[in-house]
């Protein structure tokens, strides 16, 4: 009995060797590496900063002497809030992520529910086709579908829908539809709607049809059996795809970059330019603290959400 | 009491197909001009597919994407499926939470986070002189990303397997690594698949990673096309839109096909096995792991 039970715990070792050895290397070094850096100080180097850990001749272990600056701008921008005329780079562009990211999430789940119902509802031969069509999308180039908005939207007497309308009567000149926040909420909902469509059908798929059966012959309209047995019942696929559509949405670079014009402020952008054409890595570093901090206390409540409810596994594709 | 072929239903579904599908068809149909106007039909050409046939530099792009998609996808396949086990059949030990929320945290994490996180990793002077930024480190970045995927479908696969018959093998004085390979990864075989497919796919579509990681020998086919799409739009874009659509479809298909008449199979096997009748389809309920801990 101890043999097999060293040897199981050998086993253990041996398997689990590989998985942590990379993950500790390749995901939680580099996360300590992004603390460490966002307490440096910035410098024309490479890399271009000045670590936080100062070796004094004649000691044995490095002095650790953090630099604040990064987070005191974060930090002097809340205190500004609210005061005219304030400079309120990093906090503008938060916020217009969490607006965005909720918006396109709102948008989502407006659009994806109904039609997530309705493949749950169709005959059962034809699920499969209809889910699978969701998927081919998905399944393409990202950068191409957001090309392909880039095309409809055009702002010259070339764009697509600018034809189109220019063609019906409809304008007298081309409108300005490309480079705002509009062209970007389109891109997002367009490039995030498959997320939220396939955790509600897992969902929705498995919704119990007795139950709206009974519902009715109590005599509960179609609207209420809706609102009182169908919906309590989804929140399991709408808080699923919520996430799954508003993290990654918050987070977003590419599409604002590519739709949205110079005001368009996003946080994935900040982070992006701090990176590349500003060079301040402790700033970037420190902002994708915060952004961690934030979107953490989403996921933590998902994850006890499903533990609570006895998790039914995500919705592969 | 029936809820199907309503008009209102099949007119969202059919509106919000077309949101899905209208923008990828003008692509492709504005490939075919002669012109060089991205939105206007000057006749029918393949030009702009030849002009694609002639561009090294997207062909050297599009062949590096594979080269790091399928060793990314594999060593994801590797890591994962040794992480599925270590969460599935480990039971809890001191750091098991800590690994279980590691291996899932890519998935969840913006991906600019990540990519900052990695280059953070690779121009550290340890590691820059170990080849810093290029293709290792995308490749790396990419199978970081895919291990979370994959480890999540092959551990959903893992717990709802039959293991009596691991449990009957290894009775029988079956070592539990023979075991594994004999026995344990033949029955995952389709989520190993699906997990390696998603992986590739992941990685020949990640702009954000690639293009932080990259030095000037190692533009993926993404980085090259979010460049060229900063420097204005052409019809050899569409062209290459339209050729990887029509691969993916196909691809998507085929898979699709396959995945269904093997279900069948099996669903048929299994009828065949209990000699019961072909109206009762049997959903495959196996004993459930947890009965039994």
């Amino acid at each position: 009995m101890t043999r097999r039970r060293f040897v199981l715990a050998r086993g253990r070792f041996w398997t689990g060797l590989l998985p942590w050895a990379w993950m500790l290397l390749f995901f939680a070094l580099p996360f300590a590496l992004i603390v460490k850096v966002s307490l440096s100080t910035p410098e024309l180097a490479i890399p271009p900063y000045v670590p936080p850990f100062v070796m004094e001749p004649g000691e044995l272990l490095p002095h650790f002497r953090p630099d604040f600056t990064s987070y005191r701008r974060l930090h002097d921008e809340v205190l500004a809030l609210g005061t005219p005329a304030a400079d309120l780079q990093y906090l503008s562009a938060w916020g217009g992520s969490l607006l965005l990211a909720a918006l396109t999430t709102l948008l989502c789940l407006l659009i994806g529910y109904p039609f997530a119902y309705h493949i749950a509802r169709s005959r059962e031969a034809a699920r499969n086709t209809l889910l699978m069509l969701v998927m081919l999308p998905f399944w393409t180039s990202f950068l191409l579908r957001v090309y392909a908005w880039m095309v409809l939207l055009d702002s010259s007497e070339l764009g697509l829908i600018n034809r189109l309308l220019l063609a019906a009567g409809l304008v007298d000149a081309p409108l300005q539809l490309l480079y705002n926040q509009g062209a970007v909420l389109v891109g997002m909902v367009y490039s995030y709607l498959p997320f939220m469509v396939l955790p509600l059908y897992a969902n929705l798929v498995k919704l119990d049809q007795r139950l709206l059966e009974a519902a009715a012959d109590l005599g509960a309209r179609p609207w209420t059996t809706f609102l009182r047995v169908t919906l309590p019942l989804s929140r399991r696929g709408i808080v699923a795809g919520a996430m799954l559509v508003f993290i990654p949405a918050v987070g977003e670079f590419v599409i604002p970059d590519l739709l949205g014009g110079g005001d368009v402020l996003m946080i994935g952008r900040r982070i992006w330019e701090d990176f590349g054409p500003n060079q301040d890595w402790p700033m970037a570093a420190a902002v994708a603290v915060t952004m961690v901090l934030v979107l953490l206390a989403p996921i933590v409540l998902l994850h006890r959400h499903g533990r609570a409810n006895g998790d039914d596994g995500e919705a592969g594709p | 009491m029936s809820v199907r072929s309503r008009p209102g239903a099949t007119a969202w579904l059919l509106a919000v197909y077309a949101f899905l599908y209208v923008p990828i068809l003008c692509l492709i149909v504005f490939s075919f001009t002669a012109g060089e106007i991205t939105t206007q039909l000057d006749g029918f050409s393949l030009r702009w597919y030849a002009e694609l046939a002639r561009d090294e530099e997207l062909i050297g792009a599009v062949l590096l994407s594979l080269r790091v998609g399928a060793l990314a996808a594999t060593a994801a396949v590797v890591v994962g499926t040794a992480a599925a086990f270590v969460l599935a059949r480990f039971g809890r030990y001191p750091g098991s939470a800590a690994f279980a929320g590691m291996t899932t945290a890519p998935m969840v994490m913006p991906e600019v986070v990540i990519g900052l996180s990695l280059v953070l990793l690779f121009t550290h002077p340890l590691f820059a002189s170990l080849g810093g930024r290029g293709v290792a480190a995308i490749w790396a970045a990419h199978t970081t990303l895919c291990t979370a995927y994959v480890t999540v479908l092959v551990q959903s696969r893992l717990r709802e397997m039959d293991r009596s018959l691991e449990e009957a093998a290894l009775d029988l004085g079956c070592p539990p690594f023979k075991v594994f390979f004999v026995i344990t990864v033949p029955v995952i075989a389709p989520a190993l698949l699906a997990g390696w497919l998603l992986a590739f796919t992941l990685s020949m579509d990640d702009f954000v990673l690639a293009a932080m990681l990259s030095d000037p020998g190692s533009t993926t086919l993404p980085v090259l096309v979010f460049a060229r799409l900063h420097h204005g739009l052409k019809p050899e874009i569409n062209a290459l839109a339209t050729v990887i659509v029509v691969l993916v479809s196909l691809a998507v298909v085929v898979a699709n096909r396959a995945m269904l008449s093997a279900q069948r199979k099996r669903a048929a096997a299994l009828r065949h096995a209990a000699g019961i009748s072909p109206t009762a389809a049997p959903t495959v309920t196996l004993s459930s792991p947890d009965m039994r801990r």
